[in-house]
C-alpha cells in the first residue's frame, strides 16, 4: 500500500512527466549519435580501428569532394548574405515596406519540399535552355536556402530597438554611418543564425546536387549516402562524423539558443 | 524614390524565388509530357493523378506519406506536450540535459539524423519499413512540438494548476481541465508543424525506409527524378502541395496574429 | 483560548530550500472565525507558511493540525480550505461563471444548486451580471473579486489569501480592504491573510503575526503590535518610530536621549540596557521651551496631508522624528515632552556580538570564516572559544578586499544618533554594527576588528 502511494506520489509530480520522452530521447537521439561514433571507429569486424579515417585521408577523391562541398557551401552562404541582407533590411524597415504579407511570401518557400523546389529549378533551367552544371548548382542552392538567410536577419532587425537608430541620428550620425555602425552590428546575431541555417544544410545536402548537375558534380552528402547505401556503414559513419565536426566548428560562431529560437519562431 | 527601388528589389527577388514554382503550376494545366511544351489548357494531369490507374505507385506513395505524417504528428504531439509539462517543472542539470538532447535533432543536419537512426535500426536488428519511418519521424518532429508548447506553459500563470488543486481537482483533473486547455494552441501549432515536417522530409526517410518497395512521396520523386523523367503527374501534385502549404501557413499566421492581438488587449 | 476553539494548529514547523532555512520552528494557533494576518517583509517566509497550510508545499518537520487532525500529508485537493492567489490565477479559458463553478462541478454538486451558489457568490463580491464575461476582459479589481468568489463559493472552513490586493492601485485597495472585512463578518469563516503592507494588516486583522527571517517575531492584536512591539524589528516594521538606546535606571524610570523619563515598565532590573520606542505622534511639541522636559531645534518640517512630519535635533544631539498637526519653523527652538505611557521599553535582544570560533595559533582566531589577529591570552591552537565584540568596535569598509571577511548590509535601524546595522557575512552569520557612517541596504562591505577589541573566552 505504501509502495503504491509512493509510486502515485512520484507520478503526480509533474517533473516526472518528462520521463517517457527522456527515455525516447535516449533511444532515438543519444544512442544513434553514439552509434555513429562507434561505427566510425570500428572496422567491419567490429574491432576498434582508425582505418575509416585513414581511407578518407588517402583517397584524394573523397577529400576533393569534401573541400569542394565546403567551397560550394561558402559561396552559397556568401551569395545568400549578399542577396538576403538587403531584402531583410527592406522588409523590416517601416519606411520602405509596410506589408507583412511580403515578408510572409519570402518565408513561404521554406515549407515546400526541397526536392519539389529543386525539380522546379531544373524545370526552369530546361525551360529557358540553360545547361545544368556548376552554375545551376549554385543557383539552385541559393534559391533553396535564401529564405533561411532572410528570415533570421529579418527577425533580429524587427526586434531591434528603433530608438537606438534615432539616438545615433540624434548624435549626428549620417544615415550611412548609422547603417554601418548601428544597424549592421546589432543585426549580427541574425546574420550568424542565417549563416548556420544556410551553411549547414548546403554542406549536408545530397540528391539536390545530382539533380541540378545531371550527376556531373558530387557533393560530400552524396558521398556519405552512397557509402551507406553500398553497405560501407563504418566508412559512412566516419564521413558523417567528419561532417559533424565541421558543422560543430561552424556552430561555435553562432549561439545555439538564438538559432533554436529563430527556428521555433518560424510560424 | 528610395522606396521604389527597395520595392522593386523585393519583387524581383520574389519573382526569382517563385519563377520555378509558377512554371510548374502553369504547366500542370497542359498535357505535354515534356515540361515547357504548351499543348493547350487541360486538366487531364489532375484527373489522371487521381484516377490512379496510370501510376498506381504514386497514389500509394501519397497515401503512405499522409498516414505516416498523421501518425507521427499525433504521437509527437502527445509525447511532446506531456514532455513539455514535465520539462517546465524540472530544474537545474536534468532540465539542461533534456533540453540539450531535444535540440540535437533540430540542429543536426537531416542526413546525420537519418544515418544515425539507420545505424540504430540495423544495430538492433529491426527490419526497416513503415514502422521505422514512423519512429524516425516522431524522433525529429517531437522536439518542435516541445518548442511550440513550452512558450504557452511559460506564459501560463504558474498558480492556475495550484488553483485547480485548491478547488478540489486531482492532479489528473487539473491537467485535463486547466493545463491542456491552456496549452492547446501550442499543441495545435506543434501538430501542424510536425505534420508539415513529416510530409516534407526526404533525408531521414530515405535512410529508414528500407528496400521492401515502400515509397513515400519524397522517395518516389527522388527515384523518379533519378530515372531522368519527370513524371508529368508530379506537376499537378507539386501544385496541389504548394497550394495546401500556402493555405496551412495562412491559417497558422492568422491564428498566431489573432492570438498576439488578443494578448495585447489584456 | 481553549483547544476546541482553534481550527488550525501549527507545531514546530520548519522548511528549508536547499541551505536556506525559510521557516524555523513555527508554532501558531489560529482560532475559528479569526482574521489572522501573516505580516513581514518579502522573503520572511510568510508565503511559504501559507502555501504549506494550503498543501502546495510539504514541511521538512513539524505538523499542521486542522481541527485536531494532522493534515501535513493530505494533498491540497482534499483540504477543506481555499486560496485566493496573488495574481488571481483565474482559468483564462473559462468565463466568470465557469471559473466560480469549477470547484462545485468537481464536487458533483447538482447544477441547480451550483447556479444558486454561484449567483450568491457573485452578489457577495458585487459582480452580478458578469457571469458570461471572459475573465481576460475584466480589470484587475474585477478579476480579484472573481477569484474571491471562486474560493468562497466552496464554503471552505478556512480562506487563505496570498497578498490578494498587492496588484491593485491604492484607491481600489482601500475599497477592497473594507469589502474583505465585511465579507469576513458575513461569512464567519477563518481568514488567513498574507501581506507585506503593515497598514493593511493593522486595518483588517483580529490578530497580526509579524514574521522575519523565517521566525515569528510577535503575535498580537493590531493595537498590541503597534503599541507594545516586542523588539526593534517589529517597532521599525510597524509604523514610524524612534528607536533609541536606553538604560532602565530602576522600575518606572528610564534614561534615554540624555534625559531621565518616568515610564510604566517594570521588571527589567536596575541599570539594565534597553531599547526604547517612541512613536513620532507621541512626542508633544510646544513653542515654549521653558516648561518642556527637553528642548531641541527643528531641522526640517514637511506637510504630510493631515499632519506635519518634523525632524528635531535635541539638546543632547539626538535626532527624533515627530508628527504634529501644527507646523514649527525650521531652526526654531522647541520644547518637547513624552507621556510615561507612550514610552515603550523593550528588552535588548543583544548587547554585543558573540561569535563561536577556534584558535588557529595563540595570536590568531578563526571566526566568521576568516582569521582575525588577537592578543595572546594563553590559549592554544585548536581551542574552541567564544569571541565577543562590541557593536561600535566592528569596522566596515567600502572596499571589501580591505576587510578580513566580507558581508552584506541586511537591515538598518536609525537609533537617534547612530545607525544599528545587521550585516550578513559570507559564512551566513550575522554581525551587528553601530556606526555613524551611512550605508545602504545591500551594500557589500569588508569587516574588520582591531586586535584590542576582540574579547576571547574559552568555550567550556
Amino acid at each position: 500500500m505504501k509502495i503504491l502511494r509512493n509510486i502515485l506520489n512520484y507520478l503526480s509530480r509533474r517533473s516526472t512527466w518528462a520521463l517517457p520522452y527522456a527515455i525516447f530521447l535516449g533511444i532515438f537521439v543519444a544512442l544513434p549519435m553514439i552509434l555513429i561514433v562507434i561505427f566510425a571507429f570500428t572496422n567491419n569486424q567490429g574491432e576498434f580501428s582508425l582505418i575509416n579515417f585513414e581511407k578518407f585521408i588517402t583517397q584524394p577523391e573523397a577529400v576533393n569532394t569534401f573541400v569542394y562541398s565546403i567551397g560550394i557551401a561558402l559561396v552559397t552562404t556568401f551569395l545568400c548574405i549578399l542577396l538576403g541582407y538587403p531584402a531583410a533590411y527592406i522588409l523590416s524597415n517601416k519606411n520602405l515596406n509596410r506589408s507583412q504579407t511580403t515578408a510572409m511570401l519570402f518565408i513561404l518557400p521554406m515549407w515546400i519540399n526541397i526536392l519539389v523546389r529543386t525539380l522546379a529549378t531544373v524545370a526552369l533551367f530546361d525551360f529557358i535552355h540553360i545547361p545544368l552544371g556548376e552554375g545551376a548548382l549554385i543557383f539552385g542552392m541559393v534559391y533553396n536556402f535564401l529564405p533561411f538567410m532572410i528570415y533570421p536577419i529579418y527577425n533580429t532587425l524587427q526586434k531591434m530597438d528603433h530608438s537606438l537608430i534615432e539616438a545615433a541620428e540624434d548624435l549626428g550620425a549620417k544615415p550611412s554611418t548609422v547603417f554601418w555602425k548601428v544597424t549592421v552590428p546589432l543585426s549580427m546575431p541574425g546574420v550568424m543564425s542565417g549563416i548556420m541555417m544556410v551553411f549547414m544544410p548546403t554542406i549536408s545536402t545530397f540528391a539536390i546536387a545530382e539533380l541540378l548537375t545531371m550527376n556531373n558534380i558530387k557533393l560530400f552528402g552524396t558521398t556519405i549516402q552512397e557509402n551507406i547505401n553500398n553497405g560501407m556503414w563504418n566508412y559512412g559513419a566516419a564521413l558523417s562524423l567528419i561532417m559533424l565536426v565541421i558543422i560543430g566548428i561552424s556552430s561555435l560562431f553562432s549561439d545555439s539558443d538564438e538559432q533554436s529560437q529563430n527556428e521555433g519562431g518560424i510560424i | 524614390m528610395k522606396k521604389f527601388f527597395a520595392q522593386t528589389y523585393l519583387w524581383l527577388l520574389l519573382a526569382l524565388l517563385y519563377a520555378p514554382i509558377l512554371i510548374i503550376g502553369v504547366f500542370s494545366f497542359t498535357e505535354a509530357k515534356v515540361l515547357g511544351n504548351w499543348t493547350g489548357f487541360s486538366t487531364k494531369l489532375y484527373t489522371s493523378l487521381f484516377a490512379g490507374g496510370v501510376r498506381h505507385s504514386l497514389i500509394d506513395a501519397i497515401e503512405n506519406t499522409l498516414t505516416i505524417a498523421l501518425i507521427a504528428a499525433a504521437v509527437s504531439t502527445i509525447l511532446g506536450s506531456i514532455a513539455a509539462i514535465g520539462i517546465h517543472n524540472m530544474r537545474g542539470r536534468r532540465r539542461q540535459a533534456i533540453f540539450f538532447l531535444n535540440n540535437v535533432p533540430m540542429l543536426n543536419p537531416d542526413i546525420i539524423t537519418g544515418i544515425s537512426l539507420f545505424l540504430l535500426f540495423i544495430s538492433l536488428g529491426i527490419s526497416q519499413g513503415y514502422m521505422t519511418v514512423v519512429l524516425a519521424h516522431i524522433a525529429f518532429c517531437t522536439p518542435y512540438v516541445v518548442l511550440s508548447v513550452m512558450p504557452r506553459l511559460q506564459q501560463m500563470n504558474p498558480n492556475i494548476y495550484e488553483a485547480a488543486l485548491d478547488l478540489g481537482a486531482t492532479p489528473f483533473q487539473a491537467l485535463r481541465k486547466v493545463i491542456i486547455p491552456e496549452i492547446r494552441p501550442g499543441m495545435i501549432s506543434g501538430f501542424i508543424l510536425a505534420f508539415t515536417l513529416s510530409i516534407d522530409d526526404f533525408a531521414v526517410t530515405i535512410f529508414t525506409i528500407g528496400n521492401e518497395g515502400l515509397e513515400t512521396l519524397s522517395t518516389f520523386i527522388y527515384a523518379d527524378a533519378r530515372k531522368g523523367g519527370l513524371t508529368p503527374e508530379l506537376r499537378p501534385l507539386s501544385t496541389i502541395i504548394f497550394v495546401t502549404v500556402l493555405i496551412l501557413l495562412i491559417i497558422i499566421n492568422v491564428r498566431s496574429r489573432r492570438a498576439a492581438r488578443k494578448q495585447e488587449n489584456i | 483560548m481553549t483547544n476546541n476553539d482553534s481550527i488550525i494548529k501549527i507545531e514546530h514547523l520548519s522548511k528549508a530550500f536547499g541551505d536556506k532555512v525559510v521557516l524555523d520552528d513555527i508554532n501558531l494557533s489560529i482560532r475559528r472565525g479569526e482574521f489572522i494576518t501573516l505580516l513581514g517583509p518579502s522573503g520572511c517566509g510568510k508565503t511559504t507558511l501559507l502555501r504549506m497550510i494550503a498543501g502546495f508545499l510539504k514541511p521538512d518537520s513539524g505538523v499542521i493540525l486542522m481541527e485536531g487532525n494532522d493534515i501535513s500529508n493530505v494533498p491540497p485537493h482534499r483540504r477543506p480550505l481555499n486560496t485566493v492567489f496573488q495574481r488571481y490565477a483565474l482559468f483564462p479559458h473559462l468565463n466568470v461563471y465557469d471559473n466560480i463553478a469549477f470547484g462545485l462541478k468537481l464536487n458533483k454538486v447538482q447544477s441547480s444548486e451550483i447556479e444558486a451558489r454561484v449567483r450568491k457568490a457573485l452578489k457577495m463580491v458585487s459582480m452580478t451580471d458578469y457571469e458570461d464575461r471572459d475573465v481576460n476582459s475584466l480589470s484587475g479589481g474585477q478579476q480579484q473579486r472573481v477569484a474571491i468568489a471562486r474560493a468562497i463559493v466552496n464554503r471552505p472552513k478556512v480562506l487563505l489569501l496570498d497578498e490578494p490586493l498587492a496588484a491593485l492601485d491604492l484607491k481600489m485597495r482601500k475599497d477592497m480592504q473594507m469589502e474583505l472585512k465585511q465579507m469576513h463578518q458575513e461569512l464567519g469563516i477563518t481568514f488567513i491573510y498574507v501581506t507585506h503592507d503593515q497598514e493593511e494588516a493593522l486595518t483588517l486583522s483580529d490578530t497580526v503575526v509579524v514574521m522575519s527571517d523565517g521566525k515569528i517575531q510577535q503575535i498580537g492584536t493590531p493595537i498590541d503590535i503597534y503599541n507594545e512591539p516586542v523588539n526593534s524589528f517589529v517597532a521599525d516594521f510597524i509604523g514610524e518610530s524612534n528607536i533609541l538606546n536606553g538604560t532602565m535606571i530602576k522600575d518606572r524610570e528610564v534614561e534615554f536621549i540624555g534625559h531621565t523619563f518616568e515610564c510604566v515598565d517594570e521588571g527589567f532590573g536596575n541599570n539594565a540596557p534597553v531599547d526604547v520606542v517612541v512613536r513620532p505622534e507621541d512626542i508633544y511639541i510646544i513653542a515654549n521651551a521653558e516648561n518642556a522636559k527637553f528642548t531641541g531645534t527643528v531641522k526640517s518640517c514637511i506637510f504630510k496631508g493631515v499632519h506635519y512630519e518634523m525632524f528635531v535635533e535635541t539638546d543632547k544631539g539626538y535626532e527624533l522624528m515627530l508628527q504634529d498637526y501644527n507646523a514649527f519653523e525650521v531652526d526654531s527652538t522647541v520644547g518637547m515632552f513624552i507621556k510615561p505611557s507612550d514610552i515603550h521599553v523593550m528588552q535588548k535582544e543583544r548587547t554585543c556580538n558573540v561569535f563561536e570560533g577556534k584558535m588557529v595559533s595563540s595570536t590568531d582566531v578563526e571566526i566568521l570564516g576568516g582569521q582575525f589577529q588577537c592578543a595572546d591570552c594563553g590559549l592554544k591552537e585548536g581551542d574552541n572559544v567564544y569571541v565577543s565584540v562590541n557593536f561600535e568596535h566592528i569596522e566596515l569598509m567600502d572596499n571589501k578586499e580591505d576587510g578580513t571577511v566580507i558581508g552584506e548590509v541586511e537591515f538598518i535601524l536609525y537609533k537617534g544618533n547612530h545607525y544599528h546595522l545587521t550585516v550578513l557575512t559570507d559564512s551566513g552569520e550575522k554581525v551587528y554594527v553601530d556606526t555613524n557612517d551611512i550605508w545602504d541596504k545591500g551594500d557589500i562591505v569588508g569587516i574588520s576588528v582591531n586586535i584590542s577589541d576582540l574579547h576571547i573566552s574559552k568555550k567550556v
